[in-house]
């Protein structure tokens, strides 16, 4: 760090592609995450309405289809190894390579160094090196929609035999091995990062800026870092062992089973080997994007309110605790495997009990909304959206946690619902929260108020209005990754509740096409943000300019005085007091470091 | 980090330091290490769950034998692997001291007796390869029981295999860079004992596998 130092001296002058495309900046590299991640969310997003589509209307053909996709969809009709591609894809680019890379490389990689003070990641290149990796298991993954039989098509739990025999499934051909092996780089990718990120967090902190003065969302990011270092390497070990399995013939998960009529001939092995393996990690990953989305919602919520944050400490316990806790509780997902009913009980029991840090931080993030001079801001509503999307899946989820209730809902429309408002939704609110709170210091620009709010309302009553009809035909025994329920004589009554779900549906993913607009006629046209500190925030990231230099602070780091959360304070004359102001009394020399 | 030093009141400085004393680059590495032990704590933890529930595991007792004089000798070259392995351990702890002594010939040698060290057991795992495969074990079955056992041994041997493979190359690096004296210049040893940790690592995860897959 002290030789970065000595270049600030000189111009920073560095070729356009040192500075823009192999940058060991970690402002690029967040930047390069964030666009290369919503180009993810965007074919995601696509992917679902193509699922909306064959639910809501896959009993008849459309030209259009054909025209799109002439092998996927011969006819006008979805082929149903292809949708089984889709809701494969869907699944893992949006879990892993959106929300994932988004929370942790975009915005942490962005707020880590500016939040704790710091002039760059502890280790530059590797922070670079896990940009490119990102990037090649991106490229990887979306090649696989284009090699004979097709993308992986197991579900992006890619159970055994499924996904190891190249017969049980079109995609279980080279579209699985590919899917392994996107997956093999993303796992380097995120460890790469979490590396830089715990590090970093730990050790460059700027004078003054000790760990219980860290900012919500620099912590949220550390645990969701520690969470994935500790949990990624397992799920590493599982994939190793499935490519072995697929091509070099040992049966690790494979018993001796009969796939399309023909006898495999691999003996002993355990599919549900892998089912442990992959929710080891699994669910986990719900919490490597929950803790992050809570923390940036935390300092959103406590700046649009005026008020400190309520049980700050209260919130640091609670996010360790569910780091915890949510590496032991992964039998949740395997219920109906045939589980032992007494460890069922035990994962119950752990499962229910992460409700209790769970709830506390939204008690938390509710008292600290109680009476604070609330400004309605497109980021303060979409943080708002995002406490009532966990309240209302937290609320799901203990039907599902309950081995005894799980049971009957295990593989319904109700998972569905459940894990799009608890996951998909809350961390997309949170993530949209996020770029519209921090736009303005990433690209120096505001984004569109109205505009946003459109968005926000669009986005709000139509999550609402898919997922939640999704509960009730789960209830009603609707089937989940179900190719069509027009097929089926006993679904005939949810038809035409699919019908509404994919008219809603339809309308939430086209209002996400407000937010395209905005963020690109934002990036040219939007209002300057002159002031380096718009919304009035303490954090230290708000204390440099937007955009934040090269090196992010000018001679000298800052120091930081007190917590982040400091608003209203009755001995000031402003309702803010930033990290780094000198308390009255303390001298400051000329470069601010006494 | 330290060209910004200046004096300051005690009442304001309250933190910045690392709550584990170290500087990132050896924290780094133990960070890695921590999910590094994950991977192989999962193939442990496969190999243990697969092992419990698979009826006719060979004895490896009887796979692992070297005939010599006419007398057939369990697990003789395991345990001559395992002796060099951890004496390389032996070495790169006196290596890690020299540095810090500031002697960089002797720290040179000592890793050399390292890497040396790291050659022979790869060489040893090499020679147990061939003689398996040619006994005919294979990943997909062998002569003895489960196929399980072939696929584990090689998965188990083979990954850690590749990070002593990994360690030779990392310690040769350090090595050149302690012959040209780079560190000497810095004034600090710290990369090689940062090495070390990766190579004290390698060898805690084999006294695992040779407990848990030769022993048992």
């Amino acid at each position: 760090m002290a030789v970065h130092a000595e270049h600030l001296a000189h111009a920073h002058s560095e070729s356009w592609i040192r500075k823009y495309v192999f940058s060991t900046d970690h402002k690029v590299i967040a930047t390069q995450y964030i666009f290369t991640a919503y180009f993810m969310a965007l074919l995601g997003g696509l992917l679902a309405a193509l699922i909306r589509y064959q639910l809501g209307w896959g009993d008849q053909a459309s030209p259009l289809l054909e025209r799109l996709f002439p092998f996927g969809a011969q006819g006008g009709v979805i082929k149903p190894e292809f949708y089984l591609a889709i809701i494969t894809i869907h699944g893992t680019i949006l879990v892993f390579h959106f929300q994932t890379m988004m929370l942790t490389g975009g915005f942490g990689n962005y707020l880590i160094p500016l939040q704790i003070g710091a002039r760059d990641m502890a280790f530059p290149v590797l922070n670079m090196l896990s940009y490119w990796v990102f990037l090649a298991s991106c490229v990887v993954m979306l090649l696989s929609f284009l090699v004979e039989g097709g993308a992986a098509a197991a579900g992006w739990t890619v159970y055994p035999p499924l996904s190891v025999h190249a017969a049980a499934v079109a995609g279980s051909g080279l579209g699985q091995t590919i899917w392994l092996l996107s997956m093999a780089l993303l796992i380097v990718a995120t460890l790469m990062g979490g590396l830089n990120y715990i590090v970093t967090t730990l050790n460059l902190r700027t004078k003054g800026m000790s760990l219980m003065r860290l900012p919500l969302s620099t912590w949220g990011v550390f645990f969701a870092s520690v969470i994935g270092l500790v949990t990624f390497p397992v799920l590493l070990a599982g994939a190793i062992l499935l490519l072995l399995d697929r091509h070099l013939g040992t049966s690790f998960y494979m018993p001796t089973v009969y796939i399309g009529g023909q006898l495999v001939e691999t003996r002993g092995g355990n599919p549900l080997l892998w089912q442990h393996l992959f929710w080891y990690l699994g669910h986990p990953e719900v919490y490597i994007l929950a803790i992050p989305a809570l923390g940036f919602i935390g300092d959103i919520i406590a700046t649009f309110s005026r008020k400190p944050i309520f049980g700050y400490r209260l919130i640091i316990i609670s996010f360790v605790v569910m780091t915890i806790l949510s590496c032991i509780v992964w039998g949740h997902h395997m219920f109906t495997s045939g589980l032992n009913p007494y460890i069922a009980m035990v994962f119950s029991l752990l499962t229910i009990l992460i409700s209790v840090p769970f709830g506390t931080i939204i008690l938390c993030y509710a008292a600290t909304l109680w009476k604070g001079k609330i400004q309605f801001t497109t980021p303060m509503l979409f943080a708002i959206g995002f406490l009532s999307l966990v309240v209302t899946g937290g609320l799901g989820g203990l039907f599902l946690g309950t081995a005894s209730t799980d049971l009957y809902l295990h593989d319904t429309a109700f998972v569905v619902g459940h894990f799009h408002v608890i996951m998909a939704s809350s961390v997309l609110f949170a993530i949209f929260a996020a770029t519209y709170y921090w736009f303005p210091k990433i690209f120096g620009r505001f984004m569109s108020e109205s505009l946003g709010k459109w968005h926000f309302w669009l986005t709000f009553i139509g999550v609402y209005a898919t997922f939640v009809p999704m509960h009730v035909m789960g209830l009603g025994g609707m089937m989940r990754r179900i190719y069509s329920p027009h097929a089926y004589q006993y679904l005939q009554q949810w038809v035409p509740w699919e019908r509404v779900i994919s008219i809603f549906g339809l309308i939430l993913i086209g209002a996400q096409l407000l937010f395209v607009v905005n963020f690109f006629w934002s990036l040219f046209k939007g209002r300057r943000a002159t002031d380096p500190n718009p919304w009035r925030a303490n954090t230290l990231e708000w204390q440099t300019s937007s955009p934040p230099p090269h090196l992010n602070w000018g001679e000298e780091q800052p120091v930081v005085y007190r917590g982040p959360y400091e608003f209203s304070r009755p001995d000031t004359a402003e309702d803010y007091l930033p990290q780094n102001t000198p308390p009255v009394g303390v001298e400051v020399s000329g470069n601010g470091v006494r | 980090m330290q060209t910004q030093t200046q004096p300051m009141q005690e009442s304001v400085w309250a933190g910045g330091r690392s709550p584990f004393g170290i500087r990132w680059g050896k924290l780094m590495m133990w960070v890695f290490l921590l999910s590094d032990a994950f991977t192989f704590g999962g193939f442990l933890v496969i190999y243990g769950s697969v092992r419990v529930i698979t009826p006719d595991w060979p004895d490896p007792s009887r796979v692992f034998a070297l005939h010599l004089f006419g007398k057939e000798i369990p697990l003789l070259l395991i345990a001559f692997m395992t002796f060099v392995l951890i004496s390389s351990s032996g070495t790169m702890a006196l290596a890690v001291h020299a540095g810090y002594e500031g002697d960089r010939s002797r720290c040179a040698r000592f890793l050399m007796l390292t890497i040396l060290g790291g050659l022979t057991f790869l060489g040893c795992q090499a020679y147990e390869w061939t003689k398996l495969i040619t006994e005919g074990v294979r990943p997909w079955g062998n002569p003895w029981g489960a196929p399980q056992f072939g696929a584990f041994f090689f998965t188990l041997t083979g990954f850690h295999g590749l990070h002593v493979l990994s360690g030779v190359i990392y310690l040769s690096a350090i090595t050149r860079r302690v012959l040209k004296g780079v560190y000497a210049r810095r004034g600090s040893y710290e990369g090689v004992e940062i090495a070390g940790l990766y190579w004290h690592f390698v060898d805690l995860v084999w006294v695992f596998i040779f407990t848990f897959f030769y022993l048992f």
